[in-house]
């Protein structure tokens, strides 16, 4: 009888055990469920808005599973060419292929189809944006730390292969857009030196488009890339169950504890409320907004593109890299074609992509630091991390942005040379303003909270002393609030100290350089010293 | 040609029977009969248009012409540093640009706004009338080919092929290079999308009768306007930009609210 208390309660008021505890009970006697209940059930997680974005990143992709389970009912994922002969007037007697024509009978000929399109699809752009703002809630944290790296690059790797759900499925109605898509990546293949070609021609069973794609890209998208995220997602969520959940300083709040509330009942219910209302929010966007209207695109033909053709959100980011490569980077060379308007750019975003995957390693490298970290950083007690995030985000955001460079150009009446170059600047020098601006915010963020712990709160309230000084009363913060602003790890930069054998290796030394520019500038927080000392001079 | 070259073959066999004006005569009427039948088959109404327009109307075009014009087209129309010369741009040209508020020019730029017509419907047609008579050119639409009855499938697909490079699929316009723009399609009259074309404004080419024939640019006309009259079978069409619209739409509004909810999942109660 040592099932979920909840129930058994419930039912004991009537009679003892009753159908559910008897029910239970052949379970339990069957499969000692009651052991996973009891761990799981008294699983504590702590409250904060923040922690809930991941779980917006899994509902969303739950909802695109059933969706799309809806959509593969109906979906023919092959490029013979028909005649389309469904409802949508202005595409009548023209042909396309079954990719295309199924899509457009799922849009205007099954009851509820283009509903389920909208989900599939509003629901996928919300898939990676949460994932997106989550791994930015994770990284600013510092929630990333020993023992969570391994964790990191899982939650990463999902972030990757979300993309490339996106952009499989994205491909697969064979409308103009996705056609051009396909075109753009077909391009950057090719663009690869030596083996470019033969990928490209393997990829799409010969010369692009070929009549092989969107079956290869069906097999990826609805069985390999899902069966790999569905296994990542439980490694991920498995590793959330082991590790603990983090969670925010506060009084009370320690690395060997977790304050929250337990799985059962508070937060099945929280969480199990949560998944319907994101599944209420995709609804509503759904109903009420167009998303990739196809028909107005129309079947792919290699000779149109349509001005403001531009990939979903999440690839933006490699789209505005090439568009921001100015021109002359193609030359021939050996009898090859080298195409460096190509190569910079993938390059540059694999090395991007790279470092971040593996960022929590070289932050440990640097700090040396072997210790658990389950209370998490303000993002202002880390100063150089904050600004190294704030940088990449701002690279990111620059790249992203000059994807909608026409768009800009046009909403904003200004030229698109004017915002290509604006862009170009921005991508190479914004980090860099965007580093310093944030570490000088962090590092005043930390000076004033030095001053709130030693000198209270300034309270407006100005007092004459018996002598004529004239002072304003501070008033003192409280005791929990305190505790949020004295207890971070304080780092100091490494000594370079010599190895067993007395020798200082380069790889100490690049250590001992990066850690110094890590930590060099730092706040340290106030110490119980300084406590007594600044009530002292009040009193 | 063929007109010519009939009467030919009887004259080499019965040459004598025949006086000497019966060629003239013949050569006469065929030349009627071209005339006519080119006349007929041009799209242009210009013809019968010649003989509405009164001296009268071309004498007021040509004063308008002076006053609001000229500083940079030339007295005569012949163009300046400026503005273009005018002289066989034809009446679709004058309607176009002054129909649609963008001639007079407000201000030089990268390219000639849309804006509040500046004349009248009579002033524009005594100046497009002014216009055309300076030498020929394209003149106004016939109605039978502005009716948005055509097939709006055929329509679609030009469109697609022709003109969605700058105007977008959905003709909700695009950029073009330095400063230079699209417009969007929207509210745009029949007779302005079918002049625009066959004038090719500012940096538009031109799709002349041989490239798209008018029944063709009836079917753009009509497909334009299909996309006008229905709304967008899946709700707002955010303005029919394509995923930039949608992903800032689900970043601002979509991810928006549900932050704003888990904050309000997880506040606490007071």
């Amino acid at each position: 009888m040592s099932t979920a208390t909840t129930t058994t309660e419930l039912v004991e008021t009537k009679k003892s055990g009753g159908l559910t505890g008897a029910a239970a009970n052949y379970i339990d006697e069957r499969t000692s469920i009651s052991t996973a209940v009891k761990e799981l059930g008294r699983k504590i997680f702590p409250d904060h808005w923040s922690f809930l974005l991941g779980e917006v990143a899994l509902y969303s992709f739950v909802i695109i599973l059933l969706s799309g389970s809806f959509l593969t009912f109906f979906f023919h994922a092959s490029m013979t060419p028909v005649e389309y002969d469904g409802s949508f007037m202005p595409l009548k007697g023209v042909e396309m292929s079954a990719a295309m024509a199924s899509s457009l009978d799922i849009s205007f000929d099954i009851r509820g189809g283009l509903l389920m399109r909208q989900v599939h699809h509003w629901a996928a752009l919300l898939f990676v944006a949460a994932i997106g703002l989550h791994m930015l809630r994770i990284y600013f944290t510092g929630a990333f730390r020993k023992p969570r790296e391994l964790n990191w690059i899982i939650g990463f790797i999902l972030f990757i292969l979300a993309m490339a759900e996106g952009f499989t499925g994205y491909s697969l109605p064979d409308d103009l857009l996705s056609g051009n898509g396909l075109r753009i990546i077909d391009g950057m293949v090719k663009g690869i030196p030596l083996i470019g070609t033969w990928i490209s021609f393997l990829l799409f069973g010969g010369e692009f488009p070929g009549e092989q794609i969107v079956g290869r890209l069906y097999s990826l998208h609805i069985l390999l890339l899902p069966a790999i995220i569905v296994a990542l997602i439980a490694m991920h969520l498995l590793f959330v169950v082991v590790h603990k959940h983090t969670q925010y300083p506060g009084a009370g709040r320690t690395n060997q504890n977790v304050v929250g509330y337990p799985v059962l009942p508070v937060y099945a219910a929280k969480a199990g409320g949560f998944f319907f209302i994101v599944f209420g929010v995709v609804m509503l966007m759904a109903s009420l907004f167009t998303i990739n209207p196809i028909w107005n695109y129309g079947p792919y033909d290699p000779s149109p593109v349509s001005a403001g053709t531009q990939p979903d959100w999440y690839i933006g980011f490699a789209d505005g890299a090439l568009r921001l490569i100015p021109p002359g980077l193609e030359f021939v060379w050996l009898d090859r074609t080298w195409s460096f308007n190509i190569l910079i750019p993938l390059i540059s975003l694999g090395l991007f992509i790279l470092v971040v995957l593996i960022y929590p390693f070289i932050e440990a490298w640097v700090t040396g630091d072997k210790r658990e970290h389950h209370i998490l950083d303000r993002p202002r007690n880390a100063p150089t991390r904050t600004a190294i995030g704030a940088a990449g985000v701002t690279f990111y955001a620059a790249l992203w942005a000059t994807a909608s460079s026409d768009i800009i150009a046009t909403h904003f009446s200004v030229t698109m040379e004017g915002v290509i170059h604006t862009m170009q600047f921005l991508v190479l020098v914004g980090p860099f303003i965007a580093f310093f601006v944030a570490k000088r915010i962090c590092l005043a963020l930390q000076k004033k909270d030095r001053e709130i712990v030693l000198h209270g709160y300034e309270s407006g309230r100005i007092v004459r002393l018996p002598g004529g000084e004239y002072i304003e009363v501070h008033q003192p913060v409280d005791e929990y609030d305190r505790w949020k602003l004295v207890s971070y790890n304080d780092y100091k930069p490494l000594m370079i100290r010599p190895n067993a054998d007395g020798k200082i290796t380069v790889g100490q030394k690049a250590r001992a350089g990066l850690s110094r520019w890590f930590f060099e500038d730092r706040i340290a927080p106030v110490n119980n010293t300084e406590l007594e000392q600044a009530h002292g001079d009040h009193h | 040609m063929t007109t010519f070259n009939t009467p030919k073959q009887p004259r080499g066999r019965k040459a004598g029977r025949r006086s000497p004006l019966a060629s003239v005569a013949l050569i006469a009427i065929g030349l009627l009969f071209t005339g006519g039948a080119y006349a007929a088959f041009s799209t242009s109404t210009a013809s019968a248009e010649t003989n509405a327009t009164s001296q009268q109307t071309v004498g007021e075009g040509q004063k308008l012409f002076a006053a609001n014009c000229a500083t940079c087209h030339g007295l005569a129309a012949q163009g300046s540093g400026s503005g273009p010369s005018l002289i066989g741009v034809g009446a679709a040209a004058v309607d176009f640009q002054v129909g649609t508020g963008r001639m007079p020019m407000q201000m030089n730029g990268p390219q000639a706004q849309k804006k509040k017509v500046q004349f009248t419907e009579e002033q524009i047609a005594s100046l497009a009338a002014y216009v055309a008579s300076l030498a020929p050119g394209p003149g106004k639409p016939d109605a039978s080919l502005l009716d948005a009855e055509g097939n709006a499938a055929n329509g679609a697909e030009l469109f697609r092929i022709n003109c969605a490079m700058c105007h977008n699929v959905a003709g909700a316009g695009g950029a073009l290079t330095a400063g230079k723009y699209a417009p969007n399609l929207k509210g745009v009259t029949e007779a302005h999308i079918y002049e625009a074309m066959v004038t090719g404004p500012q940096s538009m080419p031109v799709f002349n009768d041989m490239n798209i024939s008018p029944e063709s640019k009836r079917d753009i006309i009509t497909y334009l306007k299909y996309l006008e009259k229905t709304p967008s079978p899946g709700g707002l069409a955010l303005g029919s930009l394509g995923p930039v619209s949608e992903g800032l739409f689900l970043w601002i509004f979509g991810l928006g609210s549900i932050v704003a909810l888990t904050v309000w999942i997880t506040a606490k109660s007071n």
